[in-house]
């Protein structure tokens, strides 16, 4: 620092080792990896943020369509000559609901087309109707209208989540068909038609031949009451277009359609790549502008329980199991956890065993929950021969997880209550136990439930030991006691999100969101009870 | 039936209170002051003696009947049941048991329907036995608690002694999980360690316990040693623990500085609850988030850039792990920044350092240990999570370094071996409990080194 004595700069101030040029660059620089430092700071955190945001998105973005269904509503024949009044459970309710469905399209005669549109409405669609006769035999006797639920694909078409399709364009030239039903031959008025098909993803041929197969994009005219697909196209004589094409609805007649009076609608998405054919979703279009199809409240999903069908899974089931589980765990962790807490903390001596039983905790509080599974499992199960799958065994298995969490922050919250109120109980002649127990607990109340909300919420959203303890198990009932078996709410979320149904991924998403809906209550009764009961001393 | 017993215990407990009570008060013609005890604890003393062995007796007898019952019923049926394996015969007699409680049953015949009788009439006898014990128990503990009850009687000492053995009791739960946990990873880890030598598991390098049983005839259920070693999967743990330390650790190291140091309060307002909810997600969400979005976008990505990703690569199921363990590195790391006083940073701001080289020089330095401790917890927690690896990592045992590659970990494999109906005496089922000893083991080993780490080389500074 010797030569850090000042000499004269050109100025005639005097220049240090501390404000020359190179001091001053040395400055800018170190500001700058101060700038530097906080930006990736911050960052870190707006990066936190920004999974945050990206992950409740997606789960609420796919979880939202779970939360409508859409039903078909169909004159059902439920006089007596279909339904016997005197033996209502030996009635195939599923034909009865079919067959008004194949009334309602009489040009479809082939079998395999008949078993499409079967197809088009749920499975369950029996059960659901003989539980609404039972429920109401005044629908008996006439032709009712009565809505369906839709199968799954027809759904997410409706939806909009199986196919991309185009809005209608108005064909600006006549399109002659040859006849009105079959494979037929139509007359385009120009050749407009030959460039939107190349645009669409047409195999070329020979002689100028454009060729539709199922990988490209479906092109379907509708004219004349009927909807017809094109399967191949080629240019006519004097700059007409010839194309070949089936028809998937009827038409009314082989009159030509005038100039704007066709649509074409282009459905992107080939063929061959999506769930639904063109037949199926030309139906639910024409049903839909029909207005038979409306979407609701999807009350399936939440008042039903599991099935295969994703249009009739519901959660009903998993949300009852996770509440039995959570009494359970309940019952056992905060008894318990609150009795350890209050013995460590205000009744232990400093010895061994103490010292052992707090590290213990500390430990167990970090084992992996998976282990508390294998414990499950070899002990509860194995050993003492309980049920599998049972919500008893499930939430013994949670209390046990549970359980050093709630010490935890019993302890905390019973540490935090001034010695001057046991001193003052103790000096009026309360007992140790009156002490703790009249003054000092009631006053770390407050504290031990917020712990405890928070230990059950952890509890609520834990999975893997409760697969141990066969919990996976598929199980369509409603579990009404603590030992049927049952499952929970995310371990339902995770055999759905391992089905190959699209329909179950937004039944995932939405049952996520009910998961975290009841987390979110749990922690925000935690934050007003911390708000509104903590005292500081 | 026996619920019936417990509510009818809880009525004579509180009956008892009463009785208790009105007693001690008469004892001293309504004087209460000359009592030793107050007169609720007399109720409490009676009530206690009057309820409470009954209750433990219920209590033994619902954990030891179910088994007691299932082993009368194996040993009557013993004929019947001497060609089926364990899963047979658990499922004839949870069948049996249904029938006899009048549950549904799938395939009902006459062997079961007599299991059922047999049960029914077992099960029948067991609940008058212990409805006899407990009321004789009951009876005689009031007995004697009301002839104690008198002036001098120091009936709270006995309440309170009463209580403290509780108190020390749930203490001892904790201890009794532990002791569990270790007993049941033990036992059935060297029933496996007897079919295949544990230096094979500990050192093999191929994992494939789906094809446990090899032979045929003669050899059948014979186990192939060869198929248990579980390098590969301890290898695809740690590189997925990898891939998420590299996430979590700067993002959640970084997040933690600026909290702590920079941020400004309505900042630290919103930050810290979006930290608190990324916690508060259960990993399963994660999961589910990582097999159905991250790794199908890193697919993608892969594709575009023409490299050939799985998809169920280990960066995926490493990288969404990350996100889970950032909150856990920063909520801990935070702790420890706070915990380093304030006099050293003034020190530091004095001598005209800027606020991050105070960070970097002063702060850092000072919290090292503590940050090392919570990194190792942070790794002690990547390596035990289970849901995100079942979701999103792959089930093929794939001895690789590559992220890029699917790789199976050691707790999807507890998973896949221990889900689903499985005899409980083979070696693939076993396995799962040498794995769970070994993460078991290797978790408890970081989380004391992160302790001892904070312990020996803290700094005091006040």
């Amino acid at each position: 620092m010797t030569d850090a004595i000042s000499s004269f700069g050109a100025v005639g101030r005097p220049v240090s080792i501390h404000t020359d040029d190179a001091a001053k660059a040395r400055l800018k620089g170190r500001y700058r990896t101060e700038t530097w430092f906080k930006w990736l700071g911050a960052g870190a955190v707006a990066l936190a943020g920004l999974f945050l945001v990206l992950l409740l998105s997606t789960i609420v973005t796919q979880a939202i369509p779970a939360l409508r269904q859409n039903y078909l509503t169909l004159p059902i024949d439920l006089s007596a000559a279909k339904v016997d009044p005197a033996k209502l459970d030996a009635v195939n309710y599923d034909a009865i609901a079919q067959e008004a469905l194949t009334a309602r399209f009489p040009d479809i005669t082939s079998r395999q087309d008949k078993r499409l549109l079967r197809g088009l409405i749920s499975t369950g669609t029996g059960v659901f109707l003989r539980k609404d006769i039972a429920a109401d035999p005044g629908m008996l006797g006439g032709t009712v209208d009565y809505a369906v639920p839709l199968d799954d694909f027809a759904d997410l078409y409706l939806k909009g989540l199986l196919a991309d399709v185009g809005s209608d364009e108005a064909i600006s030239t006549s399109v002659t068909p040859s006849k009105t039903s079959g494979d037929i031959d139509l007359t385009f008025g120009d050749d407009a038609m030959l460039a939107l098909a190349r645009g669409h993803g047409a195999t070329e041929g020979e002689n100028g031949m454009l060729t539709l197969t199922s990988g490209a994009s479906s092109l379907l005219v509708v004219f004349n009451g009927g909807t017809v697909k094109l399967t191949a196209l080629s240019p006519g004589p004097n700059g007409t277009a010839v194309a070949k094409g089936t028809v998937i609805e009827a038409l009314d007649s082989t009159a030509p359609a005038a100039s704007d009076q066709a649509f074409l609608r282009v459905i992107d998405t080939p063929e061959a790549s999506r769930k639904i054919s063109d037949k199926e979703i030309v139906w639910l279009d024409t049903l839909k502008s029909a207005g038979q199809i409306e979407s609701r409240f999807n009350s399936i999903f939440f008042f039903t329980g599991a099935s295969r069908e994703p249009e009739l899974a519901g959660v009903w089931g998993a949300v009852v199991g996770s509440f039995l589980t959570m009494i359970v765990t309940l019952a056992i962790a905060f008894p318990i956890g609150v009795s350890a807490a209050i013995y460590l903390e205000e009744f232990a001596p400093k010895n061994r065993l103490t010292t052992i039983i707090e590290v213990n905790i500390n430990n167990l509080a970090a084992v992996p929950s998976i282990v508390f599974g294998l414990l499950g499992l070899a002990v509860f199960l194995n050993f003492f021969g309980m049920p599998r799958s049972a919500p008893v065994v499930g939430g013994m298995v949670l209390a046990l997880m549970t359980l050093p969490i709630i010490i935890i922050a019993s302890r905390a919250s019973l540490r935090a209550v001034p010695p001057s109120i046991r001193e003052a109980a103790l000096g009026i002649g309360a007992s140790k136990v009156q002490t703790v127990f009249h003054h000092v607990l009631p006053l770390a109340m407050p504290g031990i439930m917020t712990g405890t909300i928070l230990g059950m919420a952890h509890a609520l959203g834990e999975t893997a030991p409760l697969l141990m303890i066969g919990m996976v198990a598929f199980i369509v009932d409603i579990p009404a006691g603590f030992t049927d078996p049952a499952t929970i709410l995310p371990v339902q979320i995770f055999m759905w999100a391992d089905f190959p149904e699209a329909g179950f991924q937004q039944k995932t998403s939405a049952a996520i969101l009910i998961l975290l809906v009841f987390l979110v209550i749990m922690n925000a009764i935690a934050v007003i009870l911390r708000r509104r009961f903590e005292r500081r001393w | 039936m026996v619920g019936y017993l417990v509510v009818l215990l809880l009525v004579l407990a509180a009956a008892a209170y009463w009785i208790g009570r009105t007693r001690a008060i008469a004892s001293v013609n309504g004087d209460v002051a000359r009592l030793h005890s107050l007169p609720s604890q007399h109720g409490m003393f009676l009530a206690l003696f009057a309820a409470g062995p009954a209750l433990l007796a219920i209590l033994l007898w619902s954990l030891v009947t179910p088994g007691f019952e299932s082993s009368i019923i194996a040993d009557r049926f013993s004929s019947e049941l001497s060609g089926m394996g364990i899963p047979q015969v658990e499922a004839f007699i949870r069948d049996a048991r249904a029938m006899a409680f009048g549950g549904l049953v799938g395939f009902a015949d006459p062997t079961k329907e007599a299991a059922a009788a047999v049960y029914k009439s077992v099960h029948t006898t067991s609940t008058w036995i212990i409805w006899a014990v407990a009321l004789v128990l009951s009876a005689s503990g009031f007995y004697w608690a009301y002839s104690r009850i008198a002036q001098a009687y120091r009936a709270r000492h006995v309440v309170e002694r009463v209580l403290r053995a509780f108190l020390i009791a749930c203490s001892v739960v904790a201890i009794l999980t532990t002791i569990g946990i270790v007993l049941s990873l033990i036992f059935e880890s060297l029933r496996f360690f007897q079919q295949v030598p544990f230096y094979k598991f500990l050192f093999g390098t191929h994992w494939s316990p789906q094809s446990a049983f090899t032979g045929a005839g003669a050899e059948a259920g014979a186990v192939n040693q060869d198929i248990f070693g579980m390098v590969p999967l301890f290898a695809g743990t740690l590189l997925i623990t990898f891939i998420a330390m590299l996430v979590a650790a700067p993002i959640g190291l970084m997040a933690a500085i600026y909290l702590s140091d920079y941020a400004s309060k309505s900042v630290r307002a919103v930050a810290k609850p979006v930290l608190e909810i990324l916690a508060g997600i259960p990993t399963v969400v994660y999961g589910f988030f990582a097999a159905l979005t991250v790794a199908p976008y890193f697919r993608g990505i892969g594709e575009s850039l023409g490299l050939n990703v799985a998809s169920e690569s280990a960066l995926a199921a490493g990288v969404v792990m990350g996100i889970m363990i950032i909150p856990f590195v920063s909520s801990l790391s935070d702790d420890v920044i706070n915990a380093v006083p304030q006099s050293l940073r003034d020190g530091s701001a004095g001598l005209g350092a800027t606020k991050s080289e105070t960070i970097r020089k002063v702060v850092l330095p000072a919290a090292l240990p503590g940050i090392v401790s919570a990194m190792l917890l942070a790794v002690s927690r990547a390596i035990g999570e289970t849901m995100i690896v079942v979701m999103a990592a792959g089930l093929a045992a794939n001895l690789t370094a590559n992220p890029l590659e699917a790789v199976t970990t050691v707790t999807v494999q507890i998973v896949t071996l221990l889900v689903g109906d499985q005899e409980f005496d083979s070696a693939k089922t076993l396995a799962a409990f040498a794995l769970g000893l070994v993460l078991f083991c290797i978790t408890l080993t970081l989380n004391i080194v992160a302790l001892r780490v904070v312990q020996k080389y803290r700094e005091q500074y006040d």
